[in-house]
């Protein structure tokens, strides 16, 4: 290998006696690299580590399972967990079946619609925006003195809503959970949809295919893994969620990350320090059991519509 | 052409349906935002709440400070992605789904999850850099690193940049030369769609500033709303509405996606030349 | 944008193959905004046939061809299938076969699958469509990946498992619209020859619609030539290249000389020679000759009418432009040895042979 024509060292592999330049070369190269993963180490891979490592910690930092023992059998732990789950499991079905249909209305204009450009960017806003003013949203129209509630209490002369109390139950949260949903929902399907080519549902028709043909055996099985994927990643959103419950929320712990919250900002137990490492550990385990799922299912759709 | 009327009629009621409903859903919280901000006294209208967010100190100074973090993490993440992406693109392929890894490790880690974490660090920062709320930006950078790393991986994956650096390169360019002159204006799209989403989610978080104890325009708004509901909702859909015109700007800017022409069989195609 | 129904498939037992059907388009007519990309097109197809459509880009023919699949509404003519007014059919009830540029074969389903689709449809038994499948993947030479997903198979082979899958239903009508134009040249010869014997085989009436000239005069019995949403001229390939019947279809299909000339009773005078005009023509005063370059011979004379611009040699024959003394320009075929003996500059002597030309006013 000639090295004086080699125009670019770049990708040239190294041979003979260029080796020991190329394997000096190589070791430049991956120093290129140290910068950032000194940075992501310190604020990214460290925290991760602590709180892995520190929830098998007592406040001596001698290994213990205690803190774990602490969240399974502490009912109020294991409790957040359940209602943290089930309210992610409700609003993710219903921002997924929602968001779906929505993305479906998009889909089906023109695609550099003005229409679509807005809805677009208003999901954008509400899906990664929100937190805690989605919770003034709420209360602004569900709160004692909110919109809605009086507008019922005025015209109606009545109370369905209960003074508006329910919003800071299951219901509510739910509620205001799939108001982010949705638009997450959109966002993350709409690619989706549109890799539907309209060959095919023309293809099916031309060979006798019904509309709901076209769905049950074409369009139907070609979507459901990014539904399902996509489904799961509303629910890991809503697990994660942690602005809008707190805003909404600031006497009781129903949900975990409200849990993590008070094991934060209240007077350490002796014994409890690293109780909310533990239950920090416990909601990387689910997020990433389900991003694991999600990633699988990804998979699988991006070789179909490619 | 009877059956045919019928079912698009069909679909078209299905369709707006569709979009009324959930639009209504979506946009009367938004509504009630506006109605509550501008309730005076004895059911009149007024925009009291709306100039008191010129008028709070807290709220001004806390806008500021979010603005300031934001524009710094947006730096930060620009000096931290773009050199290293770039490298790695051309030097050190192998370093790639390292690289992918990492970035994309916060979807998996939940904020709340990281203030857990980072909290003890902070620590640090604080006794090593000071207790300005601006220190945020260092954790702010590794939120921001999922959305940041797809928008710049997809702008380094729709240009051939190894050709394009090979080519600069043999006309005498220095790497850094190649990184500013070549790389990141082939890219600008991308780092502004980077940035933006950046800027939002710098401007919406409430987690870890609020957790760590500094005021960003999230935590003020939140203690404003036990205090004077008026002016934090008022300010609510001000931040809102900011937010949704910068993301309808960027799509304005964004080129229009290829495949949508693509899948577009009866796009007008281009005149073909004379066969003579 | 396409006409359909959403109520189950009821449609009748397809025909047995080997029947083609007699199609006739007549007067179709179809407008977006201004654009008129059916503008009172006629067209008839004899039962069996294989006629190509070929036009310049936009001038409708895909259109042409959805409207017969039912896929694209019109706002005014009538579609007669097999004597039959089918026009206002919506079109999983006509039972066409379609082959689509690309991609249009169903991701989530196999080779054997996707053949089986019309029929799984049409409520077959699974082992008869299995069997189906497989004979069609057999004819299209893919009996080997019946198992195989889209994404495991090369374009070419693609296309010819969506040939399969559009005849497994024995289609009354085969509609093909540029099915080839994905491909690279070799895949698409073969896969061209392919096309026409199995569309012999199975004899199914067939529309093609192409805007590659060799592919439409190499496979079809008749081919159309279209402009601006109308039919030119259909006809079979060497009448429609040897006696076009406009201009249009002249310079489109080939190459073609404007020589000027005068006309008079049936002949024209062109370059002192008179050559006998095609019907159509105009018949007299000055008028534009249309002339192949087949049709032009050239021999070097020092007192010649003109002079070699530039030769051009491909292989079995050669091509020479020669500059005449009026400063027109002709295009002349030659023996390739005349190629290169024929340098520029070389004066020369340029003259018509009396095949029948078309000529325009
Ligand atoms: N859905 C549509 N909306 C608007 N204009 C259309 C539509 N479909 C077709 N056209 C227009 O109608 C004309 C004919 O289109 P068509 O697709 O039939 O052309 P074509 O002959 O198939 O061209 P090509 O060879 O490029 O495929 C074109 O001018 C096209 O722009
Ligand atoms: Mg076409």
């Amino acid at each position: 290998m000639t090295d004086m024509l080699a125009p670019a060292p770049a990708r040239t592999r190294p041979t003979g006696s260029a080796t020991r330049r190329g394997a000096g070369r190589r070791l430049t190269a991956y120093l290129g690299v140290l910068p950032f993963l000194a940075f992501v180490t310190v604020f990214l891979l460290w925290p991760t580590y602590i709180v892995v490592t520190g929830a098998f910690q007592d406040d001596l930092g001698r290994f213990t399972l205690s803190n774990i023992q602490a969240v399974v059998s502490g009912p109020a732990y294991l409790d957040s967990f359940l209602v943290s789950i089930g309210l992610s499991l409700v609003t993710a079905v219903l921002g997924a079946v929602f968001g779906a249909l929505l993305a479906w209305a998009v889909a089906e204009g023109r695609p550099d619609g003005l229409l679509r450009r807005c809805v677009v960017a208003a999901s954008g806003v509400l899906a990664q925006f929100g937190g805690v003013m989605l919770a003034f949203a709420f209360l602004a129209t569900f709160g004692f003195n909110g919109f809605v509630t009086l507008l019922l209490a005025d015209t109606l002369g009545i109370d369905p809503l209960s003074g508006g109390g329910w919003i800071y139950g299951f219901a509510g949260l739910a509620v205001v959970y799939t108001y982010f949903q949705i638009p997450l929902m959109l966002i993350v399907f709409l690619p989706a949809l549109e890799g539907l080519k309209p060959q095919w549902r023309e293809a099916s028709d031309s060979l006798g295919g019904s509309g709901w043909a076209y769905w049950r055996h074409v369009g139907g099985p070609i979507l459901a893994p990014g539904f399902a994927g996509a489904a799961l990643l509303l629910f890991a959103n809503a697990f994660s969620a942690y602005a809008t419950a707190a805003a909404l929320i600031s006497q009781g712990s129903p949900l975990v990350p409200l849990q993590i919250r008070s094991a934060l900002t209240s007077e350490v137990v002796l014994g409890q320090a690293n109780v909310g490492k533990a239950l920090a550990l416990g909601m990387v385990i689910v997020v990433a059991v389900v991003m694991t799922l999600y990633a699988l299912l990804q998979r699988r759709t991006s070789k179909w519509l490619r | 052409m009877a059956a045919v009327t019928r079912t698009r009629g069909s679909r078209w009621v299905l369709r707006w349906l569709v979009l009324v409903v959930v639009a209504i859903y979506l946009l009367l919280p938004l509504l009630a935002m506006v109605e509550f901000s501008t309730r005076g006294a004895g059911g009149t209208r007024s925009l009291d709440a709306w100039r008191g967010i010129g008028e709070d100190d807290d709220l001004v100074g806390s806008i500021v400070a979010s603005v300031e973090l934001a524009a710094l993490t947006v730096v930060g993440m620009l000096v931290l992605l773009v050199p290293t992406m770039t490298w790695v693109h051309l030097r050190v392929p192998a370093m790639r789904r390292v690289v992918e890894f990492i970035c994309l490790l916060p979807l998996t880690i939940p904020a709340i999850v990281l203030v857990v974490g980072v909290a003890p660090i902070y620590a640090w920062v604080t006794y090593l850099v000071g207790d300005s709320a601006l220190t945020l930006t260092f954790v702010y950078v590794v939120l921001v690193l999922p959305y940041a790393y797809r928008a710049i991986d997809g702008g380094l994956g729709a240009i051939d940049i190894v050709t394009l650096s090979e080519a600069a390169r043999s006309l005498g360019s220095s790497w850094f030369q190649v990184l500013v002159r070549v790389i990141i204006p082939n890219i600008r799209g991308a780092l502004i769609s980077a940035s933006v989403v950046s800027i939002a989610l710098v401007l919406g978080e409430f987690t870890i500033a609020s957790l760590l104890n500094f005021d960003t325009v999230q935590v003020v708004i939140n203690l404003l709303g036990k205090r004077n509901a008026g002016i934090a909702v008022a300010v609510s859909v001000a931040a809102l509405l900011f937010a949704f015109v910068l993301l309808v700007v960027v799509a304005y800017l964004e080129p229009r996606r290829r495949d949508a022409q693509e899948d577009d069989t009866t796009a007008v195609p281009a005149p073909q030349e004379a066969r003579s | 944008m396409t006409s359909r129904t959403d109520s189950p498939t009821t449609t009748s037992e397809p025909p047995a193959p080997g029947g083609g059907v007699e199609v006739r388009l007549v007067d179709l007519r179809r407008s977006y905004g201004s654009v008129h990309a059916l503008d009172g097109l006629s067209l008839d197809l004899e039962p069996g046939e294989l006629v190509a459509l070929l036009g310049p880009s936009g001038c409708g023919k895909t259109t042409a061809l959805r409207a017969l699949a039912g896929l694209e509404e019109l706002d005014s003519g009538t579609v007669m299938v097999d004597g039959k007014d089918t026009t206002r059919v919506s079109a999983h009830r006509r039972n066409m076969g379609m082959v689509f540029q690309a991609y249009s074969l169903f991701p989530n389903m196999t080779a054997r699958d996707n053949v089986g689709y019309g029929l799984r449809l049409r409520r077959t038994a699974a082992a008869a469509r299995r069997r189906r499948a497989d004979e069609l993947l057999e004819l299209v030479g893919l009996g080997t990946h019946a198992t195989r997903y889209p994404h495991q198979l090369s374009g070419g082979q693609q296309q010819r498992v969506a040939l399969a899958r559009a005849l497994a239903i024995a289609p009354q009508v085969l509609l093909l619209d540029e099915p080839l134009s994905a491909l690279d040249a070799k895949v698409r010869a073969q896969l061209r020859d392919e096309i026409r014997r199995v569309q012999r085989e199975v004899g199914t009436t067939t529309l093609f619609v192409t805007h590659d000239q060799e592919e439409a005069l190499a496979m079809a019995d008749r081919v159309g030539v279209m402009s601006a949403g109308q039919l030119q001229q259909i006809a079979p390939p060497a009448e429609l290249y040897e006696r076009p019947r406009t201009a249009f279809v002249a310079e489109f299909v080939g190459l073609t000389n404007r020589i000027p000339g005068t006309a008079t009773d049936g002949r024209a005078q062109v370059l002192g020679t008179a050559v006998p005009l095609l019907e159509g023509s105009a018949t007299s005063g000055s008028v534009t000759v249309l002339v192949r370059p087949e049709s032009i011979e050239v021999a070097p004379d020092e007192q010649g009418n003109g002079r070699v611009i530039a030769p051009t040699y491909l292989g079995s024959l050669g091509r020479v432009q020669v500059r005449l003394h009026d400063d027109s320009v002709v295009l002349a075929q030659v023996a390739s040895h005349q190629a290169t003996e024929l340098t520029p500059g070389t004066p020369v002597r340029v003259t018509v042979r009396p095949t029948p030309v078309l000529a325009i006013a």
